[in-house]
């Protein structure tokens, strides 16, 4: 699935998965030609309902849904469900433990051209807090496709995030992906590298510019934000002593701030967070050049890693 | 429609006092809760379990059960009164209501007790996830029916607009909504903290269905319950105009005794009112 936006990718994914289990319904709030729930609505029109530009009443009715014994998949910008809905997240789903997954689209900021209003950078940091939630984040479109299923199939609230764009390609088939447990990409015993979503595809590019100036960076790919690998990264700064976490979101309670609360409690070493500094964004003409201008670059993957290095 | 004999009106009517002075007694008990609306909604929530809600409580699970979702949560006192009187719950677990180890929370936890569908207490719910649950079942081919419980207050918050939009889209005959118009919320009038006025012209043009009772004659709850029933082509909304603080003089229409528990004094003249009649 290289060079397929994620969206498309999961779109597609959700539509065929529809056809395997009669329970799955999806909702969407007027964007199903953003989210790409439109081939699921195509081909299940009786499974699928527009509820209009109202988030939080989309997550309302999907509970609901729930209740009636449906897996409903709401569909939506991630800025609007985990702001504007987030009262209906944390009392009707997470509260009330309902299994309603939340198919977060245009995450980070891959929503590049509409600016700030509709960048997602403080979601992670929103959903992990939430008791019962539990908080995947796909580094490509093969792993965007594959996780609906695995979503469907668990038994809780669920927030998958997704990037609206082209991810560099990490997965050549996503096999074996489990809930809750990170993936070694790259073996190293320099420095970790602890990375999701989009950031995965960049991590790597950036071991290898390190391994080029002989440094062995070794790298994670956490998919599931919450629950953490906790073991996994432990081992890391156990066996590197030092670590990166890398992010399309802001350093403040993300992927980086899981990390350090856990190292924090397990094995403190020197940690460096690449992720969008505590401020807004911009408008851009391409997501690409906007990550780099947010301090999301190869190079500042490669910077860091030679900061947390320097800091051991 | 079915004709109601006065034995069945008297017989609910005794339930609902029943469900006043057990409300009051677990309010007093905990020294919290919400009096002013759950002596409003007495009759309603007596009509709904003691005649018109298909329940099994030995089976809570069962799939053809009608569904009731209180979405004015603060009105969890007469629901566990009534959940423990049809055996969902023992009736010990009332007076240990507030208690850390108690499964009753303060407002109602599908979780945690037997015979609460949905988790409330924030206000404005019912509406948007009773049509989701009146979707299911039409998709599922189920016949159950779906009612939710909602303060005229509560209506101020968007979320039930919403949702009254959304059912009115799939024309979800099977949700009905009852609004348990007291007139009064916690800082006062309702006319005059954000009037809702004409508010049963409102629902008609969101295209419910409108009917409007004395949400404390038991006569005109059963009928309009039924009429409900008999509305194919949209939701229905009963707008049941109730007095706070039903039955309780000193309580009536009083915005004070919206969430503040009475003392060992004002339960027993109270009580005293409210067994009079007994």
């Amino acid at each position: 699935m290289a060079g397929v936006p994620m969206r498309q990718a999961f779109g597609l994914a959700l539509a065929e998965y529809g056809a395997a289990n009669p329970d799955v319904v999806v909702l969407d709030a007027d964007t199903s030609s953003s989210t790409l729930s439109r081939f699921f609505a195509e081909r299940f029109p009786e499974r699928f309902f527009n509820i209009g530009i109202a988030e939080p009443c989309m997550v309302d009715v999907a509970v609901g849904l729930a209740l009636g014994g449906h897996i409903p998949f709401v569909n939506g910008f991630a800025a609007l469900l985990a702001l504007r809905a987030l009262e209906q997240v944390r009392t009707c789903v997470c509260y009330a433990r309902t299994n309603v997954k939340l198919a977060a689209a245009f995450a980070g900021l891959s929503d590049y051209k509409d600016g700030p209003t509709h960048h997602a950078i403080t979601d992670i940091a929103i959903m992990r807090a939430l008791p019962e939630m539990t908080v995947i984040v796909p580094a490509d479109a093969e792993e965007a496709a594959a996780w609906v299923p695995l979503v469907a199939e668990y038994d809780g609230p669920v927030y998958l995030r997704l990037s609206r764009d082209v991810a560099i390609p990490v997965h050549d088939r996503s096999t074996g992906l489990r809930i809750g447990r990170g993936i070694v990409r790259r073996p190293g015993g320099d420095v970790t590298i602890v990375a999701t979503g989009t950031m995965v595809g960049r991590s790597l590019r950036a071991a290898e510019a390190l391994a080029s100036e002989g440094i062995e960076a070794r790298v994670l790919e956490i998919h599931t934000v919450k629950p953490l690998d906790v073991e996994l990264i432990r081992q890391a700064a156990e066996e590197t002593g030092a670590l990166v976490t890398a992010e399309e979101h802001t350093v403040i309670g993300g992927l980086g701030g899981a990390v350090a609360e856990a190292l924090a409690q397990t094995r403190p070493v020197p940690l460096e967070r690449v992720g969008i500094s505590d401020a807004f964004a911009r408008t851009a003409p391409d997501v690409d050049s906007l990550m780099d201008a947010c301090g999301l670059a190869v190079t500042d993957v490669v910077a860091a890693a030679k900061w947390a290095l320097a800091r051991k | 429609m079915a004709h109601y004999p006065e034995s069945l009106i008297t017989e609910l009517e005794e339930r609902a006092r029943q469900l006043r002075i057990t409300s009051l007694e677990m309010i007093h008990r905990r020294a919290a809760g919400h009096p002013g609306g759950a002596l409003s909604a007495a009759e309603i929530i007596a009509a709904l379990f003691f005649h018109k809600l298909r329940l099994d409580p030995a089976r809570p699970d069962w799939p053809e059960r009608d569904r009731f979702i209180l979405s004015k949560g603060h009105a969890s006192a007469p629901l566990y009164a009534a959940l423990a009187a049809r055996g969902f719950i023992p009736a010990e677990e009332l007076v240990r209501w507030g208690d850390l180890s108690c499964p009753l929370q303060g407002h109602p936890d599908r979780l945690k007790t037997p015979g609460v569908e949905m988790t409330s207490g924030i206000l404005g719910h019912g509406v948007a996830i009773g049509a989701g649950l009146a979707l299911s079942a039409r998709l599922r081919g189920l016949h159950y029916r779906v009612y939710t419980l909602l303060g005229d207050g509560e209506c101020q918050g968007g979320i039930v607009w919403e949702g009254a939009l959304v059912a009115a889209k799939y024309r979800l005959s099977n949700l009905t909504a009852i609004v348990d118009c007291n007139g009064v919320q916690l800082d006062g009038p309702v006319h005059e903290v954000l009037p809702l006025e004409p508010f049963a012209d409102k629902w008609r043009m969101f295209n419910w269905a409108v009917l409007e009772i004395n949400g404390h004659n038991m006569r005109q709850i059963l009928e309009a319950l039924d009429t409900a029933a008999e509305i194919h082509d949209r939701p229905t909304v009963i707008v049941a105009r109730t007095t706070k603080g039903k039955g309780v003089s000193f309580m009536e229409n009083n915005a004070a005794w919206h969430g503040v528990a009475p003392n060992d004094e004002q339960l027993a003249r109270a009580l005293q009112e409210l067994k009079g009649g007994a």
